[in-house]
């Protein structure tokens, strides 16, 4: 099958996400949320976003369907999020990818989200250069990867040991009495601002492992710092704060993926992820990729957050590397490890 | 017209396919928590046995609960799906219902040391609800269902489980109505008001 059109389901968070893809070529991406719900909760509810994604899914198919002028019809193959994420949530999807691809009688996949965020890259800038590095980074994961090959061969190099970054940016925009999620308002507050207060790089040390991530120390030293001078009557300014913070985030995202490029002798980074929308990141990552001869992909901000089009584009990924579909008894596994591609 | 009936409101996951009221093939699968892996399968095999093709069916009925969520979500996006592309009606019942048949109270497993409940008087007559066994104060009727909960009830509890036939039993009359599940029960979740301090 040359260029298979393939519907993908996304329920791993607080997106209900489905997307049609044909080949590397995307169709649609349609989209339904529960964030606002959530907002006043200060992070995800698990119980909430899967109350919403089963409220969504048929509606949202049709939309999907709708958006790309195709029919149930036209699907050659089922792709669907089967970890890592929220149980509960994750399993919506699942469940309905299932029996989409049993009524349709088309074979299922159940695939990896964070090997999604990797192939979702490919429907913007082509087939991925192989091996790369890849940088994944959202509310859930932050994780180093080595890409051999996208449709059975993905190592991990390094991840965080406790929040990932877009937790910390969610964590410091409650401290700074900003929204969640915390990216965005982060992101265009520091843009008035100056990174001019030296927050801590987590695991930057010499004897500190190369790829991994550590963003409590951080968030913390940022609730300390900003505590420190409410006591003292001292006006904090947000900007200055975000500014820093984001900084201090950026610096060691960035450092590393260069550095495992290097270590590795591998010449393209792509990153991905919630996180990979924000401004800074994108600059920096550039700037230092530029410097060292490394080729940066980074997808449009639109697809870097949770979508259904990641899934589909890396389903199409398989049926064309002709990987063997999932089982029947297929499930859903809340930290489906990085190397389980699909399953 | 066939019917293909799927409930997951309880640990045993049920797929039933009938013509009118007549169940050509059944099965009742104990599978605890394991609903999304083993619900399409046992669709498949219900289907096979009946020697009948999806296509062909002409109307879904689905249990909409009360139970434990997670499951029950399950059931519910599998026959909406499922619906959805043979293009026939999906009918949502309370799986309540689906237990036992004549006057009664059904009693299943709500987790957290609670059930839910539902009693009946040729129609039902009070509930759904979800509490603690000890404190309910249910009408003086047979109780059916989870046998386990006898001793906290201090009642007999004759064990009985969703079936195909009590699911079909159950449709209402008239158009199929959105498929909201009975979840008796708020997310659990505190907005947060106020943020702690790192600092003292």
């Amino acid at each position: 099958m040359a260029e298979p059109l393939v519907l993908g389901f996304e329920t791993s968070c607080d997106e209900t996400g489905i997307g049609l893809v044909r080949g590397h070529t995307l169709l649609s991406d349609a989209l339904a949320t529960s964030m606002a719900e959530h907002e006043r909760f200060g992070g995800v509810v698990p119980e909430i976003a899967s109350r919403a994604h089963l409220e969504a899914m048929v509606p949202t198919v049709h939309r999907a369907l709708a958006d790309a002028g195709a029919a149930l019809s036209d699907v050659d193959a089922v792709a669907v999020t089967s970890g890592p994420g929220l149980t509960g949530a994750l399993l919506v999807g699942v469940a309905a990818a299932k029996a989409y691809a049993l009524a349709l009688g088309v074979p299922l996949y159940g695939v990896n989200h964070l090997a999604a965020h990797v192939a979702v890259d490919e429907l913007e800038h082509g087939r991925l250069a192989e091996p790369s590095i890849a940088m994944l980074v959202s509310g859930g994961h932050s994780s180093i990867l080595l890409v051999p090959d996208l449709s059975q061969d993905v190592v991990e190099l390094g991840r965080t040991i406790d929040d990932a970054a877009g937790e910390a940016f969610d964590k410091v925009a409650r401290v700074l009495d900003l929204p969640f999620p915390g990216g965005p308002p982060i992101d265009r507050a520091a843009q008035e601002g100056t990174a001019s207060i030296a927050f801590p790089r987590g695991l930057t040390g010499p004897r500190d492992p190369a790829y991994d991530f550590s963003f409590s120390g951080l968030k913390t030293a940022v609730a300390r710092w900003v505590e420190a001078q409410q006591r003292d009557g001292v006006h904090v300014s947000v900007p200055d704060v975000a500014a820093s913070f984001q900084e201090a985030v950026v610096d060691v995202l960035t450092a590393k993926a260069v550095r495992a490029c290097r270590d590795h002798g591998v010449d393209h980074l792509v990153i991905g992820g919630g996180v990979a929308a924000n401004s800074r990141l994108r600059a920096v990552a550039q700037e230092r990729c530029d410097a060292a001869g490394i080729v940066l992909r980074v997808p449009s901000r639109r697809l870097c957050t949770d979508n259904g089009a990641m899934v589909a584009a890396l389903g199409s990924r398989l049926v064309m590397a002709g990987v063997a579909p999932s089982q029947p008894d297929l499930g859903a596994d809340s930290s489906l490890p990085i190397d389980v591609v699909s399953r | 017209m066939l019917t293909l009936a799927i409930d997951t409101a309880t640990p045993t996951l049920v797929v039933g396919l009938a013509d009118g009221d007549r169940v050509l093939a059944e099965a009742g699968v104990p599978s605890g928590t394991r609903h999304a892996e083993l619900l399409t399968p046992t669709v498949t095999d219900v289907l096979t046995r009946a020697g009948v093709a999806l296509a062909d069916v002409g109307r879904l009925v689905v249990g909409l609960g009360p139970g434990p969520y997670t499951g029950l979500r399950v059931g519910i996006v599998t026959a909406a799906a499922l619906g959805d592309v043979v293009g026939a009606p999906v009918h949502g019942v309370c799986s309540l219902d689906a237990v036992g048949d004549g006057p009664r109270v059904v009693v299943t497993d709500a987790r957290r040391k609670e059930v839910y409940w539902r009693a009946y008087d040729g129609a039902p007559l009070a509930g759904p609800g979800v509490g603690r066994p000890e404190e309910l104060d249910l009408p003086d009727l047979p109780v059916v269902g989870d046998a386990r909960f006898a001793e906290r009830l201090g009642r007999g509890v004759a064990p009985a489980e969703v079936t195909t036939a009590g699911l079909l039993r159950a449709v209402p009359a008239g158009p199929p109505a959105p498929l909201t599940p009975l979840y008796l029960r708020r997310p659990d979740a505190v907005p947060n008001v106020v943020r702690k301090p790192v600092t003292r």
